[in-house]
């Protein structure tokens, strides 16, 4: 593969953002990889690109403050289907990963999804779910230690993990245990001894409870801190003793050496290459041992800063090597598709659907089954999520009407009358973000190619019949096995 | 005519996810220690389904007592394995692998198929209902069936031009040909996207000829074993089924919750061997129920940690009814770490009874090693 500058931008601008289309590829390749990494890292700042009309069609928004948007109140009241039709909050999120000029925002919202994984349906209280993803928007590139401290007080995570139930004569270990298992250090770096002293800590740690639901919503909940039900007896954290509570147990972790590898192998695992599941990893290396080294040290020298972290990341040559080596993730197949078809560059309805397929696929977003998040990698292919994601790609590549497909069949025509099939090929590929393939592919490519004969454009009917056969080719091209890579 | 041919045997396993609570699913009602234990989590005993003078189902598990009143319900008590892990995904790993110490990437199961069906002459032999593989299918060149949504399994379903989605499908299978050395999940993808192909045009057959006047529930536990129902009594010649069962992580609310998992779970699994009663089809099926591990002894007021010493259920017209290995003692001393089950029994000498007993295999190249079995079955 010709590693040339375009290709790595390309590949950059898929790992930290959600792709590229052809026109945004070519203004930052005018501006160099480094560049693009700064952008993408240290953005410009810039209007709010969030139009008013985006309510209208996902609703979900989130009121300024705890207080409740009277806009949203009124039309729920009036429309109570309204955001439950469009997936609501979940729909606004892809609407923003597929628009967004921040998209690094949203790609470290969806890594700390995966990382602190909450799952919906136990809460039952959509808005403050919806509140989880506003504040790993918010914090997910800030600090580490910022980011435990928020996930610690985040009304979906303590109801997710019980951490309303821990209390000073009854401690629940749900939260104290995920915190260092699944959180921050990884099995094996700690004891059960450790997860009763992190028990404790968060006693008195709680949300308020929201009234009950009402028939146009739920009332939002904050965390709220009860010292009368917080053990305050001295504890052994991992060596240190003290009367810690939460934020004291959460330094601790910050300063671990465990805690450094294990955030540098998600990130390595979520922005890089695939790693086994997570389960494994007390036991099996890393695929990349210096890498997970370069990341640990960064993570030391920036004191956990997460934007320098990422610098350091995108910038390194583990990076730069490691195009076409991860598994799209259901949200990475369909947001991909989106934007090569260029489709939802408005709000539009209708979007409902994709969420529900990837849910096919196995990725609910908001709703991820255990607190381990999704198995990624291979852990994405299975006969029926396989079944899923190719039945899914090929009905939504059908519609040749959609402004990326047009692009496409007007570059083929630009080559003259008639076009080569072996070029028809190479540009559905390269339209579907395949700058390789194996030769079995472009066997099979080619093959259907030749069945289907000449490509040409000598007239309209010339026009609409090559329009045909670039929407079978693309279907095709979309089922392949390199396609669920990226 | 032949008039008897023995049916293969097929083993349906199912998976409880999140640690079910054995003291509450067989409670030791007589034993006051389980109260002292349990003073908020405790099922009182005018409410237990007893079974003898000692134990007794939660009343949400009564629909399994006609199994036990027939001698047709093995419970399986105390297992679990040394070095018990409180990680729900280690220790489920564990359960799938049969490996308590290192990773292993061989799953029980997969290994199983591949002894099944050594020339990989059916990919139907090991089916899966459920989105995500479970870790215990696994076995690299092994092809197992994961299916998740039963009556839309079939690629390219949408070219509604059957000769253009022949031609579809013809074009998947030379993309999909096995080009080995291309990197593990490459390979997997071929032949994943095999089974697929393969699999689907056959597995296609069973809703069609389904036909049964029992009704199922609406829950997920409930849909997966008609799903197995359906495809068994297609007679494919599937001889492992596999589903899943999640929620039985109740550090919390756990009274409410344990009352509907274990409703929902036992119902089904009645609705389940009544289907195949119906159809003259459920002599040669063996179920088991497992899970990772048990909760901690004592409650912590709304709930239960997570713990050791858990236990497993194995159905079928084979099975000698009855209790095996040992309710682990209640005792204050005799608790693991002072507050746990003390296991009694390996699981992967439960997994070996099953393996020799039932399916006529050698057991040791897959559990690894030789472990003590239970005399569980006819």
């Amino acid at each position: 593969m010709p590693e040339t500058e375009k290709a790595q931008i390309a590949h950059l601008l898929r790992r930290a953002g959600f792709g590229a289309t052809q026109e945004e590829l070519d203004e930052f390749t005018a501006m160099g990889y480094d560049a693009t990494v700064r952008e993408l890292v240290y953005p410009t700042p810039r209007a709010l690109d969030e139009p008013d009309i985006l309510q209208r069609y996902y609703l979900g928004n989130l009121p300024p403050d705890d207080h409740r948007f009277p806009g949203e109140d009124l039309l729920l009241r009036y429309y109570p289907d309204i955001s439950r039709a469009e997936g609501g909050f979940v729909a606004k999120w892809l609407y923003r990963m597929l628009n967004s000029h921040d998209p690094l925002k949203e790609r470290m919202a969806l890594f700390c999804h995966q990382l602190f994984a909450c799952g919906g349906s136990k809460a039952g209280h959509p808005r403050s779910n919806r509140r989880q993803i506003e504040t790993f928007r918010r914090v997910g590139l800030t600090n580490l230690r910022t980011v435990l401290v928020e996930v610690s007080k985040d009304p979906a995570m303590i109801f997710w993990l019980d951490n309303n139930e821990n209390h000073r004569v009854e401690p629940n270990e749900n939260y104290g245990r995920e915190l260092l298992e699944l959180f921050s250090m990884g099995a094996g770096n700690y004891t059960e001894a450790d997860v009763k002293a992190s028990t404790q800590a968060f006693t008195g740690w709680t949300f308020d409870q929201p009234l009950v639901g009402t028939v146009y919503g739920k009332w939002p909940t904050k965390f709220v801190y009860h010292p009368e039900d917080h053990d305050d007896s001295e504890k052994t954290f991992l060596g240190e003793t003290g009367r810690f509570n939460g934020e004291d147990i959460i330094d601790i972790i910050c300063r671990q050496p465990a805690t450094a590898r294990f955030v540098a192998r998600h990130l390595y695992n979520f922005f890089v290459a695939d790693e086994p599941p997570v389960s494994a990893w007390s036991q099996l290396p890393p695929r990349n041992i210096e890498a997970i080294e370069t990341l640990s040290e960064a993570y030391f020298s920036h004191r956990g800063e997460m934007r320098p972290l990422m610098h350091t990341l995108f910038t390194s040559d583990f990076f730069k090597e490691a195009m076409f080596q991860k598994v799209k993730s259901p949200t990475d197949l369909v947001a991909g598709l989106a934007r090569i078809m260029g489709t939802f560059k408005e709000p539009e309805i209708g979007i409902g659907k994709h969420l529900n397929a990837m849910g096919s696929m196995g990725q609910t977003l908001m709703n991820p089954l255990t607190v381990e998040g999704w198995i990624t990698g291979q852990g994405w292919i299975d006969g029926g999520t396989l079944n899923e994601r190719v039945n899914y790609a090929v009905n939504e590549i059908a519609d040749t009407s959609v402004p990326g497909t047009q692009d496409l069949i007007d570059r083929l025509g630009t080559d003259g009358e008639s076009v080569s099939l072996e070029r028809f090929v190479d540009l559905c590929l390269e339209h579907a973000g395949l700058s390789t393939v194996s030769k079995e592919t472009r066997a099979g490519l080619l093959s259907h190619a030749h069945a289907g004969g000449p490509i040409k454009f000598r007239s309209a009917a010339d026009r609409a019949m090559s329009e045909t056969r670039v929407g079978k080719m693309l279907q095709l091209v979309v089922s392949a096995r390199e396609y669920q890579f990226y | 005519m032949v008039t008897s041919v023995k049916k293969p045997p097929v083993l349906v396993v199912v998976q409880l996810a999140g640690g079910n609570d054995f003291m509450n699913t067989i409670v030791p009602f007589a034993n006051p220690l389980y109260y002292d234990y349990r003073p908020t989590m405790g099922v009182k005993e005018d409410k237990v389904v007893k079974i003898n003078d000692q134990v007794g189902f939660h009343p949400a598990a009564a629909p399994l007592k006609q199994f036990w009143d027939s001698g047709k319900m093995a419970i399986v008590q105390g297992i679990g394995y040394p070095g018990g892990s409180r990680s729900h995904f280690r220790s489920m790993y564990i359960w799938h692998t049969c490996e308590p110490v290192k990773i292993s990437t061989e799953g029980w199961l997969g290994i199983v198929t591949k002894m099944l069906d050594p020339k990989k002459e059916n990919v139907l032999t090991s089916v899966n209902f459920g989105r995500g593989l479970p870790q215990a299918l696994v076995s690299k060149g092994v092809p197992v069936t994961s299916v998740g949504d039963l009556d839309n399994y079939g690629l390219m379903t949408g070219l509604t031009v059957e000769e253009q989605r022949m031609e579809a499908l013809d074009r998947f299978k030379e993309m999909y040909a096995p080009a080995m050395g291309t990197g593990p999940v490459m390979d997997y993808l071929s032949e994943t996207g095999n089974s697929v192909l393969q699999g689907a045009e056959i597995i296609k057959k069973a809703p069609e000829m389904y036909k049964s006047k029992v009704e199922y529930a609406g829950n997920e536990i409930a849909r997966g074993l008609r799903d197995v129902a359906r495809v068994h009594l297609a007679d494919l010649g599937t001889r492992i089924f596999y589903v899943n069962h999640g929620g039985y992580d109740t550090h919390s609310n756990q009274a409410p919750m344990h009352q509907i998992l274990l409703s929902d779970l036992t119902r089904a699994i009645s609705d389940f061997f009544r289907d195949l009663r119906d159809h003259d089809a459920a002599d040669n099926v063996t179920m088991l129920v497992f899970t990772e591990f048990g909760r901690r002894v004592a409650d912590n007021g709304s709930g239960t940690d997570h713990g050791a010493g858990g236990g497993a259920f194995i159905i079928g017209d084979n099975v000698k009814g009855g209790f095996y290995a040992e309710y682990p003692s209640l005792k204050q001393p005799d608790l693991a770490d002072g507050e746990d089950l003390k296991h009694t029994y390996d699981y992967r000498g439960m997994y070996a009874s099953i393996l020799e007993q039932v399916m006529g295999l050698d057991s040791v190249p897959i559990v690894n090693g030789k472990f003590e079995q239970l005399p569980i079955f006819k």
